[in-house]
């Protein structure tokens, strides 16, 4: 298809557990698959979402991604730059935020834009211009020169997703768009995204709540146990019947008695 | 991308200068306080270690003759005879009396019928003092001297370096203060250098690690490289102001700390200060280059400053090595040697000893040393292992 955006070809990836960690997973084994022959597509202008429960592998897979972590095998290709082999042209192509990202407290949210943008090596006049209409966008110009450390957790997000696109990526990589958001900047961040797809932006998101991929995602992939259970349009995966009724048979289904 | 360095580097040194509090703590105050430290303690000392300029010794003499008192008499000492010899003694120890002399009987009559190739024992005159008092000492060796002086005069055959206005040591007030300078100030520089990079380092890197803000980098197209440089090349110039600032107390204390007439720079010329900067630009960097490879690999702050540790008391103990060994070291292969090299080569600095095989291999090695850090500490912000363990 031509409108392929992102090529996820079998990812692997493994740990080696500590002592320590093997007694809180008890297990003897030294080695913790959390990826497992993951592989998935997705195209210009949808919203796919990763649909698992905690410890599946959606961030895992989404850090290699965003080539923060390496996968011990396959590969994907993000806007036909591999992640293994050209981590630094995969970095110029995404927009990646997550929970784990932080900004640094004592600068301003305007000087942090700044310098990303110079990471980001964006011209300077279309930075003020992106700047103005995000910041705007988001209700970040009042606060635009109040530290990080002051401001509240929900502006901290949103200036957090605007520094991730400085740059004005074709993907946009999101880990738990909603975690910890009250609802009111939680429907920013989720009409934000429609608003991408809108504009012919491909958004991958990673999350465990069935509402959301209901209310956002075109395509959905379930992950359980580091492996993709089901991939598809969202009626393919239902089937007629609610995501979450769908989701649970598939899981009893995956670790039979275990479940 | 060069744009990239100079992005890291503006953003360090924001971020550092962007909080007045730590900046003034880290910049101005250890030359404050080294200055205030060091002059105080050159005060105390001379004042310690001297007595008030009118002060007149309690002497008491047992059997004092005729010749001796005299001389005291001549150099304005008032001696008592004393009543009780053992009393005497425990005047001393309270401090109330400040020397005691016991003179053999008829001391005047021994000395003149006293043959020194006879090999019988000389008349012996007992001094009793308390050296835990500095009027006692003083009393003790004014008394000494003189009774010295006595015995020369009686026997005088030659005299050595008899004074009248000839200066018999012929070092320079340079040589002097170059010997000084030589001995005390690369381990001083070491100390300060090292300081001013711990107070930056650690936070920067572990900091930025302990923070999470270190992943929202290494998102970003930035190269790994131009991180690590743009880095090393703040916290340096950080490190240096530190380290500018504590030399500067240091040098502006030295001449009450060491009793020392006018200041101690004055014999270095232009040249020496440019080599000075040479080697501690390049020891800056080479120390900063290391407590970063360090600072990467610690999880927090706290545990990038109890690694560093160590390896601030080695840099220490070599700092030491200057002091001993007497002057710079004259083999070609204590420059290839972190550290050591520094130390050296700035003792010879000081010592107005300017070697330029010795300084430039210094310089080369710590930028040689401190390249080879650049290329480590951009493979550790490559590595998910050491950059995201938990």
């Amino acid at each position: 298809m031509s409108d392929l955006i992102l090529d996820v070809r079998g990812l692997h990836k493994s740990f080696r557990l500590s002592a320590k960690q093997q007694k809180i997973e008890k297990t003897k084994q030294k080695v913790k698959v959390a990826v497992n022959d993951l592989s998935f597509t997705a195209h210009r202008g949808e919203i796919f979402g990763l649909l698992g429960p905690n410890g599946a592998g959606k961030t895992t897979t989404l850090r290699m991604l965003a080539t923060l972590i390496r996968p011990d095998a396959g590969d994907a290709l993000v806007d036909g730059a591999s992640i293994v082999k050209e981590p630094e042209r995969v970095r110029e192509r995404i927009g990646f935020l997550t929970s784990e990202l932080k900004l640094e407290d004592c600068f301003t949210p305007n000087y942090l834009y700044d310098f990303f943008s110079h990471l980001h090596q964006v011209p300077a006049e279309v930075r003020g211009v992106r700047k103005q209409a995000l910041f705007s966008r988001f209700g970040i110009d009042r606060f635009a020169e109040v530290k990080v450390a002051d401001l509240s957790t929900g502006m901290k997000q949103k200036v957090s997703l605007v520094i991730s696109i400085v740059h004005d990526p074709d993907i946009i990589i999101f880990d738990e768009p909603t975690n910890g958001l009250d609802v009111i900047t939680a429907k920013v961040v989720t009409d934000f995204l429609q608003e991408l797809r809108g504009r012919g932006k491909t958004v991958l998101v990673s999350t465990h709540i069935f509402s959301l991929v209901e209310k956002l995602c075109d395509r959905v992939g379930v992950i359980i146990d580091g492996a993709m259970a089901l991939c598809g349009t969202l009626d393919e995966v239902c089937q007629g019947k609610s995501l979450e009724d769908r989701f649970f048979d598939l899981y009893v289904e995956r670790m039979g008695e275990d479940a | 991308m060069k744009g990239g360095m100079l992005t890291i580097f503006r953003k360090e040194l924001a971020r550092f200068f962007g909080d007045k509090r730590t900046a003034l703590a880290t910049i101005l105050l250890p030359g404050l306080l080294i200055f205030a430290v060091y002059t105080f303690m050159g005060s105390a000392l001379s004042s310690q270690f001297s007595v008030d300029e009118d002060f007149v010794p309690a002497v008491q003499a047992v059997n004092l003759p005729g010749s001796v008192s005299a001389l005291a008499g001549q150099a304005g000492l008032d001696i008592q005879p004393a009543q009780d010899v053992e009393a005497a003694k425990a005047l001393i120890q309270e401090e109330e009396l400040d020397l005691l002399a016991v003179f053999p009987p008829d001391f005047d009559g021994q000395v003149a019928g006293y043959d020194v190739t006879s090999g019988a024992p000389a008349p012996a005159v007992e001094l009793y003092y308390n050296s835990a008092s500095v009027n006692s000492s003083a009393a003790y060796a004014q008394m000494a001297a003189l009774l010295e002086g006595y015995e020369t005069s009686l026997s005088n055959k030659f005299d050595v370096n008899p004074g009248d206005g000839t200066t018999y040591d012929l070092a320079t007030q340079a040589d002097t203060a170059g010997t000084l300078m030589s001995s005390m100030m690369p381990m001083l520089l070491m100390i300060f250098l090292f300081s001013g990079c711990m107070a930056a380092a650690p936070e920067s890197i572990a900091g930025e690690k302990e923070r999470g803000t270190i992943a929202t980098l290494l998102i970003t197209p930035l190269r790994r490289r131009d991180l690590a440089l743009g880095k090393i090349c703040a916290l340096s110039i950080i490190a240096l102001l530190s380290g500018l600032s504590s030399t500067i107390g240091t040098l502006l204390s030295m001449p009450t700390l060491m009793q020392m007439e006018g200041g101690v720079g004055a014999a270095y010329t232009p040249v020496h200060y440019l080599a000075l900067c040479l080697i501690i630009l390049s020891t800056v960097l080479f120390i900063v280059a290391c407590i970063s490879l360090i600072s990467a690999f610690a999880r927090t702050i706290k545990e990038a400053q109890t690694y560093v540790t160590p390896l601030m008391i080695l840099a220490m103990v070599v700092g030491v090595t200057a002091m001993f060994g007497g002057g710079a070291s004259p083999h070609l292969w204590a420059y290839f040697i972190p550290f050591y090299n520094s130390v050296q080569a700035m003792a010879g600095l000081f010592a107005l000893e300017l070697n330029w095989t010795h300084l430039l291999l210094t310089v080369g090695c710590n930028l040689a040393y401190t390249a080879l850090g650049v290329w480590g500490l951009t493979r550790m912000f490559n590595s998910e292992k050491v950059m995201f363990q938990r």
